[in-house]
């Protein structure tokens, strides 16, 4: 999906329309194992860039989901709910968290590509 | 994303036996108590938890202490442990096993560990298995205790696999078939493939399952020989805990420190008749006291309402709100579908049944108190006579 966009604390960011959407990437679902539970935020909340918008439970340990774009919350993945396997099976399409209608869209331009995420990941290892 | 593991220095790491083996599996690789250790393997934690209870699973706990207690003859070294531990030792049979504690002064619980007599009678040596993250201290508590004439031998060179599961008796007796007759909580010296192994029943998990002990060096081929059989998997430790927490047995570190008695944990069968009666160990007047009057708090199963795991540290509430107990151990049981927990609460709440609430991440979260184990045992015991 080359339209994504992605933080340095591995979570995505994809427009579509006037939102965006969040999840986790595919790195990050790796590192976590079998996910067992997904903590959303409430609809209508505001974040910020870098809020504590979610967490999400493996198996092992629990770990934060931070905004990588301030806005506000409109919808989240109900699915999630019923499935949080969804997020290993399919990180970063179905397995979304939540849709954001961005407070300050420049904030995406900051975020990196595929490819700069790519040599980020790189540098980890 | 929190990241959850602090990166430790590798090259302080040890490595067991296995650990080529694991590599080659894809295992995800963690530091664990200064080892490498396999946390899972590419089917992830929950799979490798339900195949061994469907089928069964291969563990790799080499990292745990396997130890020697040797005497001039069976009752010196048995009582030599009976000074440090509430067990019956004495009475041990050959072949037979018992769980029990090292204890401290206060009665608190150094370490749990597993005590073996070997089968072949009149040695003075006594078998022991301690966990990874305590085997420098229960060796120094040892050493600092043991009356000359009985010396510990930590057996630095033998490996550890566990193969757990309905199906580990059929899959171990196809390369040691006298496995087969021992009954849980049984061991012996037996051949695997013609390999010297110490082989007992027993394990961590709840299942019938075995625990093979032998020099490092012929680990990998027995490791190898029964990966090759079609009911196993590899299993690493984040299954080993999932397991353990369904079977309600403790895990040191979480439900059980220097602080805990055996009563207060639940675990005072462990303490043998003779024991309760003599004492002679040290932490003794404690344990007399508990089990007399009742400890402060008690070792509880949780089952939690919704999905979010409740994890050690989380505090148990009353119904009032008050803050009555802590929770030790905690996560995803994979068996149920859903969170489980164990802790310590105030006996006035011990009770299965009992409503409380946990406080997760500043939120409250409704459960019950609930008879161990989640998950029934299938030890195989002996048919009685």
């Amino acid at each position: 999906m080359s339209d994504l966009k992605f933080s340095k604390d591995h979570e995505y960011l994809r427009l579509e329309g006037e939102l965006a959407v969040v999840g986790i990437t595919q790195y990050a679902q790796e590192q976590l194992g079998d996910i067992v539970f997904v903590d959303l935020p409430e609809i209508g909340r505001a974040l910020a860039r870098g809020d504590e918008a979610a967490v999400v439970d493996s198996v092992k340990a629990a770990a934060e989901v931070y905004a990588p774009a301030g806005g506000e919350v409109v919808e989240v993945n109900g699915e999630l709910t019923k499935n949080p396997a969804l997020v290993n099976e399919d990180a970063e399409g179905g397995g979304w968290f939540f849709k954001l209608k961005l407070a300050k869209p420049e904030e995406v331009a900051e975020l990196m590509d595929q490819k700069a995420y790519a040599a980020y990941l790189e540098g980890l290892s | 994303m929190g990241q959850q593991h602090a990166k430790q220095q590798e090259a302080a790491l040890k490595r067991t036996p296995l650990h080529a083996l694991h590599l080659e599996r894809g295992a995800r690789m963690v530091p664990f108590a200064g080892y490498e250790m396999p946390v899972s393997y590419p089917s992830g934690i929950i799979r490798e938890h339900l195949h061994t209870r469907a089928e069964a699973g291969l563990f790799d706990v080499s990292h745990m202490g396997q130890a020697l207690v040797t005497g001039p003859d069976h009752e010196t070294s048995a009582r030599a442990l009976e000074a440090l531990m509430p067990s019956a030792l004495v009475e041990l049979a050959p072949g037979a096993m018992r769980y029990g504690f090292l204890l401290n002064d206060g009665g608190g619980i150094i370490d749990d560990l597993i005590v073996t007599r070997p089968a072949a009678a009149g040695e003075g040596t006594l078998m022991l298995v301690v966990n990874a993250d305590r085997k420098a201290i229960d060796y120094e508590v040892l050493r600092g205790a043991l009356p000359s004439g009985v010396a510990l031998a930590p057996l630095e060179t033998r490996a550890l696999l566990a193969l757990q599961g309905p199906a580990a008796a059929a899959v171990l007796a196809r390369h040691a078939p006298e496995a087969a007759a021992l009954a849980f909580m049984g061991a012996r010296a037996m051949a695997f493939d013609g390999i010297d192994c110490h082989i007992s029943r027993s394990g961590y998990t709840g299942e019938d399952g075995f625990e093979i002990s032998l020099e490092a060096a012929q680990a990998g081929a027995v490791a190898r020989a029964l990966l090759a059989e079609t009911e196993v998997e590899p299993a690493g430790l984040g299954a080993r805990d999932s397991l353990r927490l369904e079977a309600g047995l403790c895990l040191y570190g979480h439900d059980l420190d220097e602080t805990v008695s055996p009563v207060e944990a639940g675990l005072g069968w462990a303490i043998g008749k003779r024991r309760r009666e003599e004492g002679g160990y040290r932490g003794a007047a404690r344990i007399a006291r508990e089990l007399e009057g009742g400890p402060k708090r008690r070792r509880v199963g949780l089952r939690l309402e919704g999905g979010a795991p409740a994890r050690q540290g989380c505090v148990i509430s009353d119904g009032e709100g008050r803050a009555r107990g802590v929770v030790t151990s905690g996560g995803f049981a994979p068996s149920l579908g859903a969170p489980v927990a164990m802790g310590y609460v105030e006996p006035a709440l011990a009770a299965p049944g009992t409503r409380v609430q946990l406080t997760v991440r500043n939120k409250e979260v409704p459960a019950e108190v609930a008879a161990l184990p989640f998950v029934p045992h299938r030890y195989h015991r002996a048919k009685a006579a």
